[in-house]
């Protein structure tokens, strides 16, 4: 018995990830340590590749693997936002790489790695493949959590990571067995064509499917290991966690409960209401107390998954196309953000406490103005990007009658407002500090295009919006 | 006809200039003087761009005019601009108090002059954009934008508690405009469109109204500032540099009062004559009781803030009693106490500049070395009044007016608020002008220079001018109000159609020409 060739086209993005990786490390290890920037870049190329290997697939739905691989719009739109997520953090590593020491010529290849998990998880469209894809993920996300091996803050972020999501993925497959229990199905269709008549087990399945995904986009109640992790992992690494990792992990979120429970809405929505108000309400509330940007960051973080799942809440292609609106728009604010955090250095250390950035308007008055247009973007002001896309999740919640929610929510986004405005504040109107050392190259690349994408976006909004919809529709 | 974007020239020339500006490099005199200049010229062109609209508007029509569309936001809004008879006097009132701020601001803010005039010309471009969308969301955006550069200038600029000034400025405006961006989206999918001449035709379910009322009620009771949601304005006007304060006063506040005459009126009928008695109560109150608040005020500033508040309460009460007269006498208002708060503020600025303090106490007996500013300070505590012959009394007098056709007890109570009114009024400038001249530090103070001239010579101009001629403002605005209020009248007939009701339209409609 022959077993067929699978038609390996729609994996061709993966397939230059994984090969490249391989060789990648090959470099690295003949190399050395002084190959990590060499690796570095070499890394981000082939994500820049892929990337384009993505776009330049055949239109329409491509499937593969016996159809538990699909490339879809849904599939494509994410799968860039993830690259260029991945590539963008890797960018923004160099100089921190270079003066914390941590030439590790792993650590671009992990990120690799991850992001063929990434790629994986977002084409997943059966329950193995999206737990082979979330364990390629994240399992490269420990290592790259504790990749400071000489901090102990960073071994502490690696390990908690590891032990809770070890939990998490446990839940995922207790679930996914029960679902398949219940439904006697793995693919997502097969499961949507036997879930119409509903059932305990079923039910079971999907509360376990879901806490274990609501884990990887840190939403409350699965949100602990977030602020410690975000702390301790080398800054770089949380812009990885904060941007590109959150964006595969909410476009599984989205597959799963749209393809496979289309039939089920009622039970799991009132799950993500509950998820989304809890996670907004904590996101605001425990972010006012942090004084270490990075804690505040990852408080932001579990706000704007709850917002995003606001948008998925809905059930609907409008909910779904803010919620993809609005991670391309998160993801972006929050690479922009990580790259100030990373100039904050001062006499060749990296600083971390927001008090820190005191006075920042008078001492580097263009990283100030693009880091406090961020703050009002994340606060959901407008003109700003970050308005946009709430606008969208908003808009698609008060369709789908969900009036609570949306008020719970848009209350919630003025406590939020509270603790960008103190930053804002605290690099406006207080007296100035010692000046940062000036910013490195890549980081002023990323935080000039996410600023001006962040400011100019309300100019011609047109192409996200349309890509968002067609990317929705393809859902459905 | 017009073929160039005229109102999305004038609403982003202001933005042109502030680009300009972020162009310089440097923090030298050099640096500051241009940026003075830049931002005196923008404002200068921006407002003799406006002129062309008076010029070319055709006060004949309730007709939105120079409306611009183009697509944006995927379907779900687009970009689409254009004034009436309503938005445009405040249009005009808003570039005009622009440069004016620009002049204010000459020598009294050093420090940081070009961020300064930048936050400056992005607020006037949102404040002239709210004015002008046509568009729910468009407004929306333009409306809380401004928040940001208020923010900054508050916070930068402004006195010893500017931090809580402006964070309590900050939230809770914001809070207030977040629930109306719900509403909005209410709207949306209850009529398919945001677009404003759209959904002033459109009538909503009954329910919808209500609530939506209650959303849109929220972000502009704050926005008013209406009582008990009125208390972030004293503190925003006591911290804020001077010309944040004028802006804050003419402008900013006039976005609620706009807010309600374009939307809560005209696509809320029904929830609006239900709401009414709560919008009187709440008017009255402001009225009298901010009046009295005032009275036991230490701070000058805080003194002018709360009688803005009582000023705003009778614009409320006349757009919510909607008769001609009301609605009428609430844009003249609108309009005349921009003039007038702003002037008033301005006359704070000078002495601030001179001694540095805000206290009513540490003043007294400047008419003996500011003879001039006595007697500018002097009209326009005058117009704060209400005194007949200057625009104050119009504006009060027609909301008055046309409330005592609504509801005598309002009218009635809201009449006591200008006997209030001349009581603080005339306290304050008792206190500060009259007198004995002992205070040490008085000794040397300076009458008003050429500058302060030339920024209170179109102030003393235009509310004397309004004050005996109040037929531009009028006249302008008329067509738009009296369809305004006829479409009102229509709506609520078409809900309990009545003899009685149809009788009081004819009433209505037959008096206002």
């Amino acid at each position: 018995m022959t077993i067929p060739m699978p038609d390996l086209i729609p994996a061709i993005p993966e397939l230059i990830l994984a090969v490249g990786a391989l060789a990648l490390l090959m470099v690295g290890a003949y190399g050395g340590e002084r190959s990590n920037f060499t690796v570095s870049v070499l890394a981000i190329i082939l994500l820049v590749v892929a990337s384009a290997a993505v776009v330049m697939l055949p239109a329409g739905r491509l499937a593969t693997f016996n159809g538990s691989f699909v490339v879809d719009d849904f599939a494509r739109f994410v799968k860039v936002l993830a690259f260029g997520g991945t590539a963008a953090a890797i960018l923004m590593s160099f100089d921190y790489v270079k003066r914390a020491g941590m030439r590790k010529f792993e650590y671009p290849v992990l990120m690799l790695l991850s992001s063929i998990g990434m790629g994986m998880l977002i084409s997943a469209t059966d329950l193995i493949a999206l737990y082979l894809g979330l364990e390629l993920m994240s399992l490269s996300l420990y290592v790259i959590a504790a990749i400071d091996r000489d901090s102990a803050k960073s071994t502490e972020a690696g390990l908690k990571y590891f032990v809770l999501g070890a939990l998490s993925s446990g839940m995922l497959l207790y679930g996914a067995s029960l679902i398949y229990g219940a439904t006697g199905q793995i693919s997502f269709s097969g499961i949507a064509q036997a879930a119409s008549q509903g059932g305990l087990g079923l039910t079971f399945g999907l509360v376990f499917l879901l806490a274990g995904l609501c884990f990887k986009v840190s939403a409350v109640p699965f949100h602990m290991w977030t602020p410690d992790v975000y702390e301790g992992s080398p800054t770089p690494v949380t812009a990885f966690f904060a941007g590109a990792a959150k964006v595969a992990a909410m476009a599984i979120f989205v597959r799963a409960t749209i393809t496979a429970f289309p039939t089920i809405v009622l039970q799991w929505q009132q799950i993500l209401v509950f998820v989304a108000i809890a996670s907004m309400a904590l996101g605001s509330f425990a972010a006012i107390g942090q004084t270490n940007i990075k804690r505040l960051l990852a408080y932001s973080s579990i706000g704007h998954m709850g917002f995003a799942l606001v948008g998925l809440a809905a059930g609907t292609a409008e909910g779904v196309q803010g919620v993809l609106v609005y991670v391309a728009i998160y993801i972006a604010m929050t690479l922009g953000t990580f790259a100030c955090v990373l100039s904050m250095k001062r006499d060749g250390r990296f600083v971390e406490s927001i008090s820190d950035l005191a006075g920042l308007s008078r001492t580097s008055p263009m990283m100030a103005f693009l880091f406090a247009m961020l703050m009002f973007s994340l606060a959901g002001i407008p003109p700003l990007a970050g308005f946009f896309a709430k606008f969208y999740v908003f808009i698609a919640a008060i369709n789908a009658g969900l009036y609570a929610l949306a008020v719970i929510g848009v209350l919630t986004s003025v406590v939020g407002a509270y603790y960008y405005l103190a930053i804002v504040k605290t690099m406006y109107f207080d007296e100035p500090h010692k000046s940062f050392e000036p910013m490195s190259g890549e980081q002023v690349l990323v935080l000039g295009l996410a600023g001006a994408f962040n400011l100019l976006f309300f100019v011609y909004p047109a192409p996200l919006l349309d890509a968002a919809t067609v990317a929705a529709k393809s859902l459905f | 006809m017009t073929t160039w974007p005229i109102l999305s020239v004038t609403t982003f020339l202001p933005i042109v200039g502030a680009v300009f500006l972020m162009l310089l490099r440097g923090d030298s005199d050099a640096v500051k003087r241009n940026a003075r200049w830049v931002a005196l010229w923008t404002t200068l062109v921006t407002f003799a761009v406006s002129l062309v609209l008076v010029w070319r508007f055709d006060a004949s029509t309730a007709d939105f005019q120079f409306v611009e569309k183009v697509r944006w936001l995927g379907g779900y809004a687009s970009y689409s601009m254009g004034v009436d008879g309503i938005s445009l006097p405040l249009v005009i009132l808003t570039t005009a108090i622009m440069p004016i701020c620009i002049i204010a601001s000459w020598d009294s803010i050093q420090n940081r002059v070009k961020e300064y005039m930048i936050a400056f010309l992005v607020l006037e471009t949102m404040m002239i954009g709210t004015f002008c969308a046509l568009d729910l969301v468009v407004f929306y955006l333009f409306f809380e934008a401004g928040l940001i550069p208020m923010f900054l200038i508050i916070g930068i600029w402004g006195g010893p508690r500017r931090v809580y000034a402006s964070f309590k400025f900050f939230l809770y405006t914001l809070l207030g405009s977040v629930l109306m961006l719900l509403a909005i989206m209410a709207m949306y999918w209850s009529a398919g469109t945001t677009d404003i001449p759209t959904l002033l035709k459109h009538s909503f379910p009954r329910e919808l109204q209500t609530w939506a009322w209650l959303a849109f009620f929220a972000s502009f009771a704050v926005k008013m500032p209406m009582w008990p949601v009125h208390t972030w304005l004293p503190d925003a006007h006591v911290e804020a540099p001077t010309a944040g304060s004028v802006v804050l006063a003419a402008i900013l506040l006039k976005m609620g009062g706009y807010g309600f005459l374009r939307f809560s009126i005209p696509m809320f009928p029904l929830a609006s004559a239900d709401f009414a008695p709560l919008v009187f109560a709440l008017s009255v109150i402001a009225i009298v009781y901010t009046s009295l608040v005032a009275l036991m005020q230490e701070d000058v500033k805080k003194l002018i803030a709360y009688s803005s508040v009582a000023h705003m309460g009778f614009v409320t009460m006349g757009i919510f009693a909607t008769t001609a007269q009301g609605v009428g006498g609430a844009v003249f208002q609108m309009i005349s106490h921009g003039i007038v708060s702003g002037a008033l503020f301005l006359c704070v600025g000078v002495v601030y500049d001179r001694i540095h303090t805000r206290e009513i106490a540490a003043y007294g007996g400047l008419v003996e070395r500011m003879p001039l500013y006595a007697a500018i300070f002097m009209l326009f505590t005058m117009a704060n009044v209400g005194l007949p012959g200057t625009s104050g009394f119009v504006g009060e007098f027609l909301t008055l007016l046309g409330t005592f056709k609504v509801n005598v007890a309002v009218a009635t109570l809201a009449t006591l608020g200008v006997i209030l009114s001349a009581c603080y009024a005339l306290w304050l400038y008792r206190k500060m002008i009259f007198g004995k001249l002992e205070k040490p530090k008085l000794q040397k103070i300076q009458d008003v220079s050429a500058r302060e001239i030339l920024i209170f010579t179109p102030l003393v101009i235009l509310t004397l001018l309004f004050g005996f001629y109040p037929k531009p403002v009028l006249d302008m605005s008329s067509a738009s109000v009296n369809a305004l209020v006829s479409q009102y009248q229509q709506a609520l007939n078409d809900k309990n159609p009545g003899a009685k009701k149809a009788a009081s339209i004819e009433n209505v409609t037959g008096q206002t020409r």
